[in-house]
C-alpha cells in the first residue's frame, strides 16, 4: 500500500493535469500585438484613402450597396487586416507552442476554435446582410460586438483575461451603436489599442 | 484508525493510470500522442498502461488512419468513470481520517 503523501501527491497531480488540458494557453503576446497594428493601419486607410467612416446608419437605399467601390474595397480590406491577423497569430502561437514543447492542436485548442467559429460566422454574414441592405453604420459595430461575443464564450478555454477582453469589446460595440458617427474610431480603439495593450499585457505576464 | 481502502482500486495506483483518467473524466477521445504530451511519458509506457484499463473496460479506444498513419483516440466509459469517481471518494475520505 502506498503513503498517504503519495496519495496528496496522486490527487496534485489529478488537479494538475485536469487543469492543463482543458486550457488553450499557447496563445502569444504578440499574435494580439500584430492584430492590433494590423487594426490601426486598415481603420487609417478606411479613413483616409476610402472615405470610409459613416455618419450615419444607412446609405441611400436605392442604390446596390455592393456596386458602390467604396464598400467594396472596405470589405476586401476588413477580410485583409483578419488574414493578416490570424495568419500572424498563427504563426507566433505555432512558435510559442514548439518552443515549450507542446502540443498545439489538442482536444481543447478544437474546442475552442468551434466555440468561437459560430458567433464570429454568425456576425460574419450579418454584416455582410447588412451591407446588402445599406446599413454600412452597423459594420463598426456588429463586428465588434460578435467578436465580443465570441471572446467571452472562449475564455473559459484559456487565459481569464480574454474574458474581460470580450466585455470590453462588447461595450466599445454597444456605445458605438449609439453614437454611430463614433463607429470607425470605436472599431480601431477596439481591434486596435484594446489588442495591442491586451498582447503587451499577456506577453509580461506569461512569456517574459 | 481505521480507514476503509476497500474502494482503493489496485489499477489506479500507477500516476499514469491516474493521469489518463483525469483526462479522459474531462475530454472524449483524445488522441494518444495528445496524452503523451500531457504525461510526459515515453510510448511504449503509456501504451502498456492504456491497454490495461482497457482490458478492464475503464477505457474505450477508437483507431482511425489518418492518409496512411493509424491514429487511436481514448474515451472513458461508464464503467471507467464510475470506477474512477470511487477512487476519489476513497482518496477523499482517507486523507479526511488522516486529518482528524
Amino acid at each position: 500500500m502506498k503513503k498517504d503523501t503519495d496519495y496528496l501527491q496522486d490527487i496534485e497531480e489529478i488537479r494538475s493535469l485536469m487543469e492543463k488540458s482543458s486550457k488553450f494557453i499557447s496563445l502569444s503576446g504578440w499574435a494580439g500585438i500584430f492584430a492590433g497594428v494590423f487594426a490601426l493601419m486598415g481603420s487609417y486607410i478606411a479613413l483616409t484613402f476610402l472615405d470610409f467612416n459613416p455618419q450615419s446608419l444607412s446609405v441611400d437605399p436605392g442604390s446596390n450597396p455592393f456596386q458602390q467601390t467604396q464598400i467594396f474595397s472596405v470589405v476586401q480590406l476588413a477580410l485583409l487586416v483578419f488574414l493578416l491577423a490570424i495568419s500572424f497569430a498563427l504563426f507566433f502561437t505555432h512558435r510559442r507552442a514548439k518552443r515549450k514543447d507542446e502540443l498545439l492542436w489538442t482536444t481543447t485548442a478544437k474546442r475552442l476554435v468551434m466555440n468561437m467559429s459560430v458567433p464570429l460566422f454568425t456576425g460574419g454574414i450579418l454584416i455582410l446582410l447588412f451591407i446588402s441592405h445599406g446599413l454600412i453604420g452597423f459594420v463598426a459595430p456588429f463586428s465588434l460586438l460578435f467578436y465580443g461575443l465570441a471572446l467571452f464564450t472562449i475564455s473559459k478555454f484559456t487565459f481569464d483575461e480574454v474574458k474581460i477582453l470580450g466585455l470590453i469589446e462588447i461595450l466599445l460595440g454597444l456605445i458605438s451603436v449609439y453614437k454611430v458617427s463614433l463607429g470607425l474610431l470605436f472599431w480601431a480603439i477596439g481591434f486596435g489599442v484594446v489588442h495591442i495593450i491586451y498582447g503587451i499585457y499577456v506577453y509580461f505576464k506569461y512569456e517574459k | 484508525m481505521k480507514i476503509s481502502i476497500d474502494s482503493l482500486q489496485k489499477a489506479f495506483e500507477s500516476r499514469v493510470r491516474l493521469g489518463i483518467m483525469s483526462i479522459l473524466i474531462l475530454h472524449d477521445w483524445v488522441e494518444f500522442v495528445e496524452l503523451k504530451d500531457y504525461l510526459k511519458v515515453t510510448d511504449g509506457n503509456l501504451a502498456s498502461h492504456l491497454s490495461a484499463l482497457e482490458k478492464l473496460n475503464f477505457i474505450q479506444s477508437r483507431k482511425q488512419f489518418i492518409g496512411n498513419k493509424p491514429n487511436t483516440s481514448y474515451a472513458a466509459t461508464k464503467l471507467g468513470r464510475e470506477s474512477f469517481g470511487n477512487h476519489l471518494n476513497a482518496l477523499e475520505n482517507l486523507i479526511k481520517g488522516v486529518s482528524k
